[in-house]
């Protein structure tokens, strides 16, 4: 059984109005431990199909089980459970909570999962040194630097045990050597411990990284690339 | 965390905060304040009308009030004068027989109202003996009288003189007597200082013929908050066909007509008041909801429940009107307090301010009080307010779509 299975999914914007397709029909399978990027042309559809993967969005017509749950009919409520204790979210702008700390911002969905305190604070310390900010820990968002920022919004992505991560453009805001420092530390954790990621990117440095490249244009899959990575 | 989480997101833009904390600190504190003088004022007004005369209730012979005719009097029983040891709150009965007379003095004739009253009974409710001006207070057994100030300017006599009294005594009797001024008393209220006279009760007894007999007992009570325990209590005791017991309310409903106006003035100047504040909050709550789409569609996203956002948007609202509503309070203290030490004294900006007070019954006098529910109604009310205009917030957030939120 695949991790993410995507059947027919469409997208339609407005379709009352002036009808705008996104997506025309995706059918993907997404395995475990895989480290994904969706890549294609500016409006292509990469983010709609992420957000629909993340239950930010819904289709127009498909069917999409991830872990095993069919997420198509799923209510707002427990789509954000669900949300909550599967799905990690790497974004663009990082979008960390403003107010909260490094530590804070990656404690805060352990929190919402009403984690213990000492659960939360080991696994904060565990993620900050995995992502390398143990340093920047007490700082808020507005002290670091956007690959600081970044490696922040990857620990919080990870910090509640997801079965995968989205992320959306996550280097397109870093200069190259933080985009190459992610992309280290997203690939050991995929490597190291079995994180499923899938990107959505047109980096070419992440593609170059990435062991699957799925293109998709106008809402389609137009090819469906497996990578062999050379172990160094 | 939530807490946190909200406390932070208020100061995140100061300047906002701090206008918004300071608009609802100005509405407390003049709402305080004015309630309290207002209040204050009433209190006052009520002290001097009740305390000067009426007492905080009476009992009468059932129809007196409608009448007001000696033929109503009741019989000053020992069950009446012994109430006091049998009523939780009651400290004493005041009887009292009242009617209206002529009185005379050389060419000068007025009419004006006879009290006949125990002095020491009357001294205990009213501190008659406090408002002598010229001459003594007088005893039980006086055959004497003491007349207000205007009465003796009205009749042109000083201490000392006599005055003759022609009245109709119990059931038709003629009734008449002449007695020496022992001493002149003063009312801040003109009406009573134009025509009350007081007599011993006993000596009012005989020239009336109504030997044992009272129109009114007042009643002083230990606290005015026990007033309704009283009251139920004489129903409770009293046979109600025999008597009636009328708290001040229903003897002086013109009172309670005025105060009710000039508390549904105040309300009006109070709903002004806060309507205007609730445009200031909502306004900021507007700002906070447009400027913080993005964000909330983000923390929708990572998987915060709408209900906590919800909440915690809710308790960031509500820090701004706590810290208003306890500064407020805070600066409402002093102020009351002070001009309860020192209320404003309306004589002191001339005597037309003062006449027009005095005309209507009470000392131009106005002090404050401090009184909790003061205080607390109005931290009662903000919350609500802010937390009806909060609404708007989490209706948004409940709406809120975060990819939609997230791309705008």
């Amino acid at each position: 059984m695949s991790l993410i299975e995507i059947k027919g999914i469409t997208k339609t914007y407005n379709p009352k109005k002036i009808p705008v397709r996104a997506l025309r029909g995706i059918d993907l399978l997404i395995e475990e431990g895989e480290f994904t990027a969706i890549v294609g042309p500016s409006g292509s559809g990469k983010t709609t199909l992420l957000n629909i993967i993340g239950g930010l969005d819904r289709q127009t017509e498909g069917e999409i089980i991830v872990d095993s749950v069919n997420i198509t009919d799923l209510s707002d409520n427990k789509m954000i459970d669900f949300r909550k204790s599967k799905i990690g979210f790497v974004f663009q702008s990082y979008n960390l909570i403003p107010v909260f700390t490094a530590a804070e911002n990656i404690g805060f969905i352990m929190l919402l999962q009403k984690k213990s305190k000492n659960e939360i604070s080991t696994r904060v310390a565990e993620l900050l040194k995995s992502v390398g900010i143990e340093a920047q820990k007490n700082k808020r968002p507005n002290e670091m630097s956007g690959g600081q920022q970044q490696r922040v919004a990857v620990a919080r992505a990870l910090a509640s045990k997801p079965k995968f991560v989205l992320a959306d453009e996550p280097t397109a805001n870093l200069d190259s050597k933080s985009t190459t420092n992610l992309l280290d530390i997203m690939e050991n954790l995929n490597k190291n411990e079995g994180i499923t990621f899938v990107f959505s990117t047109h980096d070419q440095r992440v593609i170059d990284r990435a062991h699957r490249v799925v293109t998709i244009e106008d809402g389609r899959v137009i090819s469906d690339v497996k990578v062999e990575k050379v172990k160094s | 965390m939530l807490l946190k989480l909200a406390w932070r997101n208020i100061w995140r833009n100061k300047r906002r905060t701090l206008i918004t904390i300071a608009s609802i600190f100005f509405a407390v504190l003049f709402s305080i304040f004015m309630n309290s003088f207002q209040k204050g004022a009433w209190v006052r007004m009520l002290d001097n009308i009740v305390n000067y005369y009426y007492g905080y209730a009476q009992i009468h012979q059932k129809g007196y009030w409608e009448e007001k005719t000696l033929n109503e009097s009741l019989e000053l029983t020992d069950e009446l004068l012994q109430l006091p040891a049998q009523i939780d709150g009651l400290e004493k009965v005041i009887p009292r027989l009242e009617t209206f007379a002529l009185l005379s003095s050389g060419e000068h004739t007025n009419g004006m109202m006879i009290v006949g009253t125990d002095p020491e009974a009357e001294e205990a409710l009213t501190q008659l003996q406090s408002r002598i001006t010229e001459g003594k207070y007088f005893d039980k057994s006086d055959k004497a009288l003491l007349v207000a100030g205007g009465v003796k300017d009205l009749l042109k006599v000083n201490l000392g003189d006599t005055l003759v009294i022609l009245t109709q005594g119990y059931h038709g009797l003629n009734a008449a007597g002449k007695y020496p001024i022992k001493g002149v008393v003063h009312f801040a209220s003109p009406d009573l200082n134009k025509r009350m006279v007081y007599l011993p009760l006993d000596e009012t007894q005989n020239l009336l013929g109504a030997n044992s007999l009272a129109t009114s007992l007042a009643l002083k009570l230990d606290d005015i908050d026990d007033l309704e325990s009283v009251i139920e209590q004489l129903n409770e005791k009293l046979d109600t066909e025999t008597y009636e017991i009328m708290d001040w309310q229903a003897m002086i409903p013109d009172l309670v007509e005025a105060q009710k106006t000039d508390a549904a003035g105040n309300y009006v100047f109070l709903v002004v008041l806060y309507l205007i504040i609730s445009f200031g909050i909502f306004g900021t709550i507007l700002m906070m909801v447009k400027e913080r789409e993005y964000e909330f569609g983000v923390l929708l996203s990572i998987g915060m429940s709408r209900g906590l956002l919800a909440l915690s948007t809710w308790l960031e609202i509500l820090f701004m009107a706590i810290i208003g509503v306890i500064l407020g309070i805070l600066g409402a203290i002093p102020l009351v307090y002070y001009f309860k030490v020192n209320p404003i004294d309306f004589s002191q900006y001339g005597d037309e301010m003062a006449n027009t007070y005095e005309k209507w019954g009470f000392d131009p006098i106005f002090p404050t009080i401090m009184d909790a529910s003061l205080f607390y109604s109005q931290a009662i009310l903000v919350v609500v307010i802010t937390s009806l205009l909060a609404l708007f917030a989490i209706w948004k957030i409940y709406r809120l779509e975060p990819v939609k939120a997230m791309r705008e």
